[in-house]
C-alpha cells in the first residue's frame, strides 16, 4: 500500500520538472527558428560542449552557487516569505567577510572559519532587518528585501574606496586587502580543472536544510506556518518570532553564498565581484520546488545552460537564448507543478472514496 | 427556565459600551489642501536654515515629475490588478519589456509608435501573467517573480538579435531614440521663473515647484498624468470598473451575480501590464533617448509602495509616486548636498511622529522614532553631504521609510492575493 | 392562497415553477446528490429540508446555475432549461440569497445590489436611476434599506434584505432562501416571514431551505425532505408533525447523547475571572466574563454564533489577548502567556473550524497527528521530531477511533469532514490533559461518527477530564453538559441546569427574547447588533428550537465549513494571509 503511495508520488514529481524543460526546449526552438537559426544544431553543440571536461569543472563551481542561492531563499519559501534580498545579502556579507578575513591572519582552518561565520552573521542581520519590518510594522518582505537589495549595494559601493575599507591594485583595480593564503579554501582537483573545495559545504547545507526542515521541531513549526498559518497558530507556533528566525536562517545561507567564488577564486572582494546570483536562487528553488536534492538538479541544469551558451558566440548564435530558456523554464515549472498539484489531490480523493467504498454519500459534508 | 443561580432569570442585555469604531482619516479636500500647505512651509522653513536652494527649485521639480511618472505608471499598473485581486509583482519585468519594445518601436516607426508597442509589450506580459494566475491558479508572487526573470531574459535575446549592428547600439542598449514633443506655458513659465529666483520664503519655493510643472513638460507626461483620473473614473464611476472592482473584493460574489470573474481578471491584469509598459516607454524614450539594460532600476517595485502608499486609490497614488519622484529627482540633479538638507526634513517628521505616537500611549514606538530621530539629527549636524553612493539609495530607502510608517493603516481590496477557483464559493 | 395584487405579472397556474427530475450530482470520492425529484408550484412557499450535508446546498447550486448536474432534468414554468452560469439562472427569473452572504464589505448597499446588472449607457455606471429603484423596491416589499450605506456597517438582518433585494432587482420570480433564519433574532424571523407573505402576494415562488422544523412548518405551504442526497418525502404541513419530519430527515433512532450520574469532582480545573477581550477598533467582544469548571464536569456554553464564544475560547487559549481578567489552568496563572506553553501546561484544543485551525490539509495524516502537540512524545524527543513514534501513535488513534483512512501517508484533505474530525479528536485526547476546550466537536460529523466522539468525551469526562464544550446543537449540549451556561453579545446571561432545561427556553435566552420583563425593545435589538460583527455570524443556527426536547436531536446544525465572511475580528496576520507556500515542497 505504501510503495504504490511513494512510486506515484516519485513520478508525480518528475513529471512537472520534464514537462517544463520540454516546453522551454520547444519555445527557444521557436525563438531560434524565428532568427534564422537551426535548433538542433544549436542544442548539439550546446551539449557536447557542456560535457566537455573543461565545462564540468566549470558547471560545478558554478553550481555551488547556485545551490547556495536557491537554499536560502528555498528555507523562506517552505514558511511562505519571499526573500527576494538574497542579492543583497550575499554582496553585503561578502564584503565584509573580505574585509574581516584580509586583515587578519590566522592559521588555515581558523582563518576560513572566521570568513564563514562573519558572511553568515551579516547575511543573517541584513534578512533579519526585512524580518523586524514585517512583524512590527507589517511591511510586506517582498518589497523591503529589495530595496534592501539597492540599499546593500550603495552600502559595499561606498565602503569599497581606498579611502575606506579597500586597497588599490594597480591602477584601475579597487578591492578588499586580499586574503593571505591562509583564507584561501583548498580546491580538488580533476581532469579538466579545480573544484572549489566549498563544494563541501553546500552539501553540508543541504543536509543541514533537510535534517532542520524534516527532524526538528522548529523546522516542523516552519512547515505548518508554510502550510496553514491558521493552523499553525492555533497549535501554538508565535509566528511573529518564526518569521524573525527564518529570515536570520535564510540571510545567513544567503550570506555563504558569495563564499565559494571569494575563497575560491577572487580572494577579495572587488568591484567585479558578480552580481544577480540572488535572483538566480530564486529560480532555482522554484525549479526544485523547495526540495533539496531538486534544487541541487536545477542548480547543475542552469550552470549547464550558461555554461554551455558560450560556445554559441562561435557559432553566430546569440547566447542570450538560454536566458530565454531559462526564464520559460521557471514560468511552465510553477505552472505545471500547480498542475500536477491538483491532480494528485483529486486523485487522492478519489483513491480514498474508492478504497472505502464511499461511492454513496455518507451524510459528511461534501466538498463545495 | 430553571437556573442554578438566583436572581433574574435573564439579565439585562449588555449596552453596548464600545465607542463607534474609530473612522479612518477622510482625506477630504481641506485636509489634503492644508497638508500640502504645511509641508510647503516647512520644506521652506528648510531651504533656508540650510542653503540647499535645489530641493525647491523648478529643475528639481520638473525632474521629479520626469521620474514620477513611470513610477506612477507602474504603480496605476499594480492598482488594476490588484484592484481586480491579483498581486502583480511581475511589474518590473513588464516595465523591463516596456523599454525594449518602446524602444524598438521608436527606433522602427517613431516615437509615438513607440509608445503603442511599449504598452503592447507590457501588455504581453500582463497576459503572461494573468495566464498562470488565473487560469492555472499558480500563486501571484511567484508568477510574478518568474515573469521578471522572463522580461529581462527576452530582452536581452531581443537586443541580441535587433540592435547589434545599428549604431550605437548592442547586447545592452539601443541607437539613440527619436525625441517626443515638450510643453511649455508660455509667459507663465519665465514669470515664474524669475520669481523663483528671488530666494523669497515660501513664494519662490511656491513659484519653484509650480515652474517646474510647467516648463518644456512632455507630451508623453500629459498623458501620464491624465490616465490617473481616467483610472479612477473607469474604476469607479463605470460598469467595468464596479465589476473589475468586486473581483477584487468578494469575487465569489460577483461570481453569483453572473460577473465573468476570470474574464474580468484577465483584462485588468493585460490593463495593468500595458500601464507598467507604458512606464517603461517614458524611461527609454522620454527620461533618456535610449533602451538600456537595468534601466527599470526596481522603479517597478517603487511603483507598487506607491500603491500601497496610496491605500490602493489613483488620488494616493499620484502623490506616492510624486513623492518617491522627487526623492529620486534629488539624488540625481545635486545629490549629496539637497540630500543632505532632506535629513534635517526627516528629523522634523520623525520628531513629529514620535509625539504623535506618544500622544497616542505607545510609549516603546515613540521612544524608537526618537533615537531615530537624534541619529538623523547626528548625522546631518555631523557631515556636509550625503555621500554619492548613499544617495544612490535614496529612493529605495524612502520607500521603506514611507512603508514602515505607513503600511498598517491601509485597507487593500479584501480578495487580493486570494487564488480564486469558480464554483468554489 | 390570495390573489395576486393589481400590476403584477399573471403566472400560468398550471405550469409548476420549477421540476426537477432525477438530478444527481457526483464529486470525487462522494456523490452528493442522487435521482432528486421535486415540484414547485407557483405563489407558494416550498420548504426543503434535510440534514447538514444531505446535499441541499449542492442541489441549490445546480438549480443556480453554480453547478451542472450530471444526469437529470431541470424546467422552470413549464420549460426545460440548461444553466451554465448564474447568468442563465437570472435571466430564467431565479434570484438566490445565498446561506453564507455574497456581499463586498467595501462596497456600498448600491454598489452590491446593481453589480452585474448596472443601470446606464455607454459603459457608464447611472448612480441616480440605480438608486431610485433601490429605493422604490425597497419601499415595495418593505425592506427598508438606504442605498448609499457601506455593507460593512450593517448588521445582519439588514445584509439579508440587501440579498434580498439584490434578488429581487433582477426581477426574479422564483427565490431561493437559503438558511435564511439562521442568524436572525424572534422579531426579524417574524419580519422576514412577514416579507415573505408579500412575495408570496405578488405571486412569487419561494424555495426556503431550512432545518428548523416549527419555522418550516410555520410558514411553507409544501415540505420536501432530502436525506443522504435524495429525496425522501414530500408533504404539506398540515399532514404532518415536526416529530415525523425530524425522523424523515434523519431516518433511524439516533442515539441521545444524555449522561446521568454526576462525575464532578471538587478541584478546580479552569477559572475564567472577569475577561474582558476588545476587539482592535475598540468594540466589546467579551465582557467580564468568569467560569468555573471542575475536573470530570464538562460546562456547555450556549449561544447564538457570534455573540463572543469563539473570542472566549481563543482567549483561553492564548489566541487573542485579553484586556482584563485571569485565567487559572488548576491554579496556575495563564493570564499573558502564549499558546504553546498553554496547551503544554494540559489544554487541549478541538477548534471550530478544522480545516483552517485543526488540519494542515496538504500535510499526511502522521503528520496532522503533531499538529498542536510538537512538543511532547511520542512526537517528539528533544527537538528532534520522532518520525517512528508519530506514525505509530497515529496508527493507534486511527485504530481507536476508527478513522476511515486507507493509511496514515494521504493527505488530510482526501478523508471526509467526519473522519478528519474524529482523527483530531483523538489527537487531541492522546495527550495528558486536565483541560478540553471542544468548539462543535460534531459539527459537519455523520450521525456514527457523532455518536463515537460522545462517547469518548463521556469517558474522558469520567476519568476527571475537564471540558469547556462550545455547540450550536442544542441537544448535544443539554446531553454532555454538567451544566450550561448562556452567553450573549458578550456575556454570560444565564444559567442552566441541563436535567431540567428544555430547547426551546435555552433558544429564548440565547436570543434574549425570552423574559419580556428584562428583553430589548425590538429597536433596541437591532441598535445592538448593528454593532456586533456580523459576518461572523451568517452562516451559523441557533439550534434546533423544536421539536420537544426529549425527541431525538436532529442533528448537527451549522455549516461544515469556516465561519462566513471576512472575520472581523482575526488577530492580525503577520503572513499576509497567504494560503500555499510558493513552488510546493517535499
Amino acid at each position: 500500500m505504501r510503495s504504490r503511495f511513494d512510486t506515484e508520488r516519485i513520478l508525480l514529481a518528475l513529471a512537472a520538472p520534464t514537462l517544463a524543460v520540454l516546453v522551454a526546449a520547444l519555445l527557444s526552438s521557436v525563438a531560434l527558428l524565428v532568427a534564422g537559426h537551426s535548433p538542433l544544431s544549436t542544442f548539439q553543440s550546446m551539449a557536447s560542449f557542456g560535457v566537455d571536461s573543461g565545462s564540468i569543472v566549470q558547471i560545478l563551481n558554478k553550481s555551488i552557487t547556485y545551490y547556495l542561492s536557491g537554499l536560502a531563499v528555498a528555507i523562506g519559501f517552505r514558511m511562505n516569505l519571499f526573500n527576494i534580498g538574497v542579492d543583497g545579502q550575499y554582496r553585503i556579507a561578502a564584503f565584509f567577510a573580505a574585509v574581516a578575513g584580509g586583515a587578519v591572519a590566522l592559521p588555515a582552518p581558523l582563518h576560513v572559519l572566521l570568513i564563514i561565520l562573519v558572511a553568515a552573521v551579516v547575511g543573517a542581520l541584513w534578512a533579519a532587518i526585512a524580518g523586524v519590518l514585517k512583524v512590527t510594522r507589517g511591511v510586506s518582505e517582498v518589497i523591503s528585501t529589495i530595496m534592501l537589495n539597492f540599499i546593500a549595494g550603495g552600502i559595499v559601493a561606498y565602503l569599497l574606496n581606498p579611502d575606506r575599507l579597500a586597497v588599490r591594485q594597480g591602477s584601475q583595480l579597487i578591492n578588499t586587502h586580499p586574503l593571505r593564503q591562509s583564507g584561501w579554501f583548498p580546491g580538488i582537483p580533476l581532469p579538466g580543472g579545480e573544484v572549489y573545495g566549498f563544494i563541501v559545504v553546500a552539501a553540508l547545507c543541504g543536509v543541514g536544510y533537510t535534517v532542520l526542515l524534516n527532524r526538528t521541531r522548529f523546522g516542523y513549526d516552519l512547515r505548518a506556518t508554510g502550510l496553514s498559518e491558521t493552523a499553525a497558530v492555533a497549535s501554538g507556533v508565535d509566528v511573529r518570532r518564526m518569521v524573525v528566525r527564518t529570515m536570520l536562517i535564510s540571510g545567513g545561507v544567503a550570506g555563504l553564498v558569495g563564499l565559494p567564488t571569494l575563497l575560491g577564486e577572487s580572494h577579495s572582494y572587488g568591484q567585479d565581484f558578480p552580481l544577480g546570483y540572488g535572483f538566480t536562487g530564486i529560480a532555482i528553488a522554484l525549479l526544485g520546488r523547495n526540495n533539496p536534492i531538486g534544487i541541487g538538479l536545477g542548480a547543475l541544469l542552469w550552470s549547464f545552460l550558461e555554461q554551455s551558451s558560450q560556445i554559441l558566440d562561435l557559432e553566430g548564435v546569440p547566447k542570450e537564448i538560454v536566458t530565454i530558456m531559462q526564464g520559460v523554464t521557471v514560468l511552465s515549472v510553477v505552472i505545471a507543478y500547480e498542475l500536477v498539484r491538483r491532480f494528485s489531490l483529486v486523485q487522492q480523493q478519489r483513491r480514498v472514496g474508492a478504497e472505502l467504498g464511499t461511492a454513496a454519500p455518507t451524510g459528511d459534508e461534501v466538498p463545495a | 427556565m430553571t437556573t442554578t443561580s438566583p436572581g433574574p432569570v435573564v439579565s439585562e442585555p449588555a449596552a453596548a459600551p464600545a465607542p463607534v469604531p474609530g473612522r479612518r482619516l477622510r482625506l477630504s479636500l481641506p485636509v489634503v489642501l492644508l497638508g500640502l500647505a504645511g509641508a510647503l512651509v516647512l520644506v521652506s522653513l528648510i531651504r533656508l536654515v540650510t542653503g540647499a536652494d535645489d530641493i525647491t527649485s523648478s529643475g528639481t521639480t520638473g525632474a521629479a515629475l520626469r521620474l514620477a511618472v513611470p513610477i506612477g505608471l507602474a504603480g496605476l499598473g499594480g492598482l488594476w490588478a490588484e484592484r481586480a485581486g491579483v498581486v502583480n509583482i511581475g511589474l518590473e519585468g513588464m516595465m523591463i519589456l516596456g523599454t525594449w519594445f518602446g524602444a524598438w518601436g521608436a527606433f522602427q516607426f517613431g516615437a509615438w509608435w513607440g509608445v503603442l508597442t511599449g504598452v503592447l509589450g507590457g501588455a504581453l506580459g500582463g497576459l503572461l501573467h494573468a495566464l498562470a494566475t488565473v487560469t492555472f491558479g499558480v500563486d501571484h508572487i511567484v508568477s510574478g517573480v518568474a515573469i521578471n526573470i522572463l522580461g529581462a531574459g527576452m530582452t536581452r535575446y531581443l537586443s541580441a538579435l535587433v540592435f547589434e549592428g545599428t549604431p550605437g547600439g548592442g547586447v545592452t542598449q539601443s541607437p539613440s531614440l527619436p525625441p517626443i514633443g515638450t510643453v511649455t506655458v508660455p509667459g507663465l513659465s519665465p514669470w515664474l521663473h524669475t520669481v523663483e529666483r528671488k530666494g523669497w520664503f515660501a513664494v519662490s519655493d511656491v513659484a519653484g515647484v509650480l515652474g517646474g510643472l510647467v516648463t518644456q513638460v512632455s507630451l508623453f507626461t500629459l498623458l501620464a498624468i491624465a490616465l490617473i483620473p481616467l483610472s479612477w473614473w473607469a474604476l469607479w464611476r463605470t460598469k467595468f470598473g464596479l465589476r473589475v472592482r468586486s473581483c477584487g473584493e468578494n469575487p465569489h460574489a460577483a461570481e453569483s451575480l453572473g460577473v465573468p470573474v476570470y474574464r474580468m481578471k484577465y483584462l485588468a491584469v493585460v490593463i495593468s501590464g500595458g500601464c507598467a509598459g507604458l512606464g517603461g516607454a517614458f524611461l527609454s524614450e522620454v527620461a533618456t533617448n535610449i533602451y538600456r539594460e537595468g534601466q527599470t532600476n526596481g522603479r517597478g517595485f517603487i511603483g507598487l509602495a506607491a500603491m500601497i502608499f496610496g491605500n490602493w486609490r489613483p488620488g494616493g497614488l499620484a502623490a506616492g509616486a510624486g513623492l518617491f519622484g522627487y526623492a529620486d529627482a534629488l539624488q540625481l540633479r545635486s545629490g549629496g548636498e539637497s540630500v543632505h538638507a532632506l535629513l534635517l526634513l526627516l528629523v522634523v517628521l520623525l520628531a513629529g511622529v514620535a509625539v504623535w505616537n506618544f500622544l497616542r500611549g505607545r510609549r516603546v514606538a515613540a521612544v524608537v522614532t526618537l533615537v531615530f530621530a537624534a541619529l538623523v539629527l547626528l548625522w546631518f549636524l555631523g557631515t556636509d553631504r550625503v555621500p554619492d553612493e548613499f544617495v544612490g539609495f535614496a529612493p529605495h530607502i524612502t520607500t521603506l521609510l514611507v512603508l514602515s510608517l505607513a503600511a498598517q493603516r491601509l485597507r487593500m481590496p479584501a480578495a487580493d492575493g486570494r487564488p480564486y477557483r469558480r464554483g468554489e464559493a | 392562497m390570495s390573489t395576486p395584487a393589481a400590476g403584477s405579472v399573471p403566472v400560468a397556474t398550471d405550469a409548476p415553477a420549477v421540476e426537477l427530475h432525477g438530478i444527481t450530482k457526483r464529486f470525487p470520492g462522494v456523490v452528493a446528490n442522487r435521482d432528486i425529484d421535486i415540484v414547485v408550484q407557483p405563489g407558494t412557499v416550498h420548504a426543503i429540508v434535510g440534514e447538514n450535508g444531505a446535499g441541499k446546498s449542492t442541489l441549490m447550486k445546480i438549480l443556480y446555475g453554480m453547478q451542472r448536474p450530471d444526469e437529470g432534468r431541470i424546467s422552470v414554468n413549464g420549460e426545460p432549461v440548461s444553466f451554465s452560469s448564474p447568468a442563465d439562472a437570472i435571466s430564467a427569473g431565479i434570484g438566490m440569497v445565498h446561506q453564507h452572504f455574497m456581499l463586498a464589505d467595501n462596497f456600498t448597499v448600491l454598489e452590491n445590489v446593481v453589480l452585474g446588472a448596472e443601470p446606464g449607457r455607454l459603459g457608464v455606471l447611472d448612480f441616480a436611476a440605480a438608486r431610485r429603484r433601490i429605493r422604490e423596491i425597497s419601499a415595495a416589499y418593505g425592506l427598508d434599506i438606504r442605498p448609499e450605506r457601506m455593507v460593512e456597517d450593517l448588521g445582519v438582518g439588514d445584509r439579508q434584505r440587501v440579498e434580498i433585494l439584490k434578488v429581487l432587482y433582477r426581477g426574479a420570480r422564483i427565490l431561493i432562501l437559503d438558511e435564511p433564519t439562521a442568524v436572525l433574532v424572534p422579531q426579524e424571523v417574524d419580519e422576514l416571514f412577514g416579507n415573505l407573505r408579500e412575495l408570496k402576494a405578488e405571486g412569487l415562488t419561494v424555495l426556503f431551505i431550512s432545518h428548523k422544523l416549527d419555522e418550516v412548518l410555520a410558514v411553507a405551504d409544501e415540505i420536501t425532505v432530502i436525506r443522504r442526497g435524495t429525496t425522501v418525502a414530500t408533504v404539506r404541513p398540515a399532514d404532518v408533525t415536526a416529530r415525523r419530519l425530524a425522523e424523515l430527515m434523519v431516518g433511524s433512532d439516533l442515539p441521545s447523547p444524555e449522561t446521568r450520574e454526576s462525575t464532578v469532582r471538587d478541584e478546580v480545573v479552569l477559572a475564567v475571572e472577569g475577561v474582558t477581550v476588545r476587539a482592535e477598533d475598540g468594540r466589546t467582544l467579551i465582557a467580564d466574563v468568569s467560569l468555573t469548571i471542575h475536573s470530570g464536569e464538562v460546562l456547555g456554553i450556549a449561544g447564538v454564533e457570534g455573540n463572543g464564544q469563539a473570542e472566549l475560547v481563543e482567549a483561553i487559549m492564548g489566541l487573542r489577548p485579553a484586556e482584563s481578567g485571569r485565567v487559572l489552568l488548576s491554579g496556575r496563572d495563564l493570564t499573558g502567556m502564549h499558546t504553546r506553553p498553554r496547551r503544554t501546561a494540559g489544554i487541549g484544543f478541538i477548534p471550530e473550524d478544522r480545516t483552517r485551525q485543526g488540519l494542515l490539509l496538504e500535510a499526511t495524516l502522521w503528520e496532522n497527528r503533531i499538529l498542536g502537540h510538537q512538543t511532547e512524545p511520542p512526537n517528539v524527543s528533544g527537538i528532534w521530531i520522532d518520525r517512528a513514534g508519530a506514525r505509530r501513535d497515529c496508527e493507534r488513534i486511527v485504530e481507536e477511533y476508527d478513522v476511515r483512512t486507507p493509511n496514515i501517508e494521504v493527505a488530510a484533505s482526501a478523508l471526509s469532514g467526519g473522519n478528519q474530525q474524529k482523527l483530531i479528536v483523538g489527537r487531541e485526547m492522546s495527550s495528558r490533559l486536565s483541560l478540553l476546550v471542544a468548539a462543535h466537536p460534531t459539527r459537519g460529523v455523520d450521525v456514527g461518527a457523532q455518536a463515537a466522539i460522545w462517547d469518548h468525551l463521556r469517558a474522558a469526562r469520567a476519568e476527571g477530564l475537564a471540558v469547556l464544550l462550545i455547540s450550536a446543537d442544542l441537544d448535544e449540549l443539554i446531553g454532555l453538559s454538567d451544566s450550561i451556561k448562556v452567553i450573549l453579545r458578550g456575556r454570560l446571561v444565564a444559567d442552566a441546569d441541563p436535567k431540567t432545561v428544555t430547547p426551546e427556553e435555552l433558544g429564548s435566552a440565547m436570543t434574549g427574547a425570552g423574559d419580556h420583563r428584562g428583553g430589548p425593545e425590538p429597536s433596541d435589538v437591532d441598535e445592538a447588533t448593528a454593532d456586533w460583527p456580523a459576518s461572523a455570524a451568517d452562516g451559523a443556527s441557533v439550534g434546533s428550537v423544536g421539536p420537544a426536547g426529549s425527541v431525538g436531536p436532529v442533528g448537527p446544525v451549522g455549516p461544515a465549513g469556516p465561519a462566513a465572511g471576512g472575520a472581523v475580528d482575526e488577530p492580525a496576520d503577520p503572513l499576509g494571509g497567504r494560503h500555499r507556500e510558493p513552488g510546493g515542497g517535499t
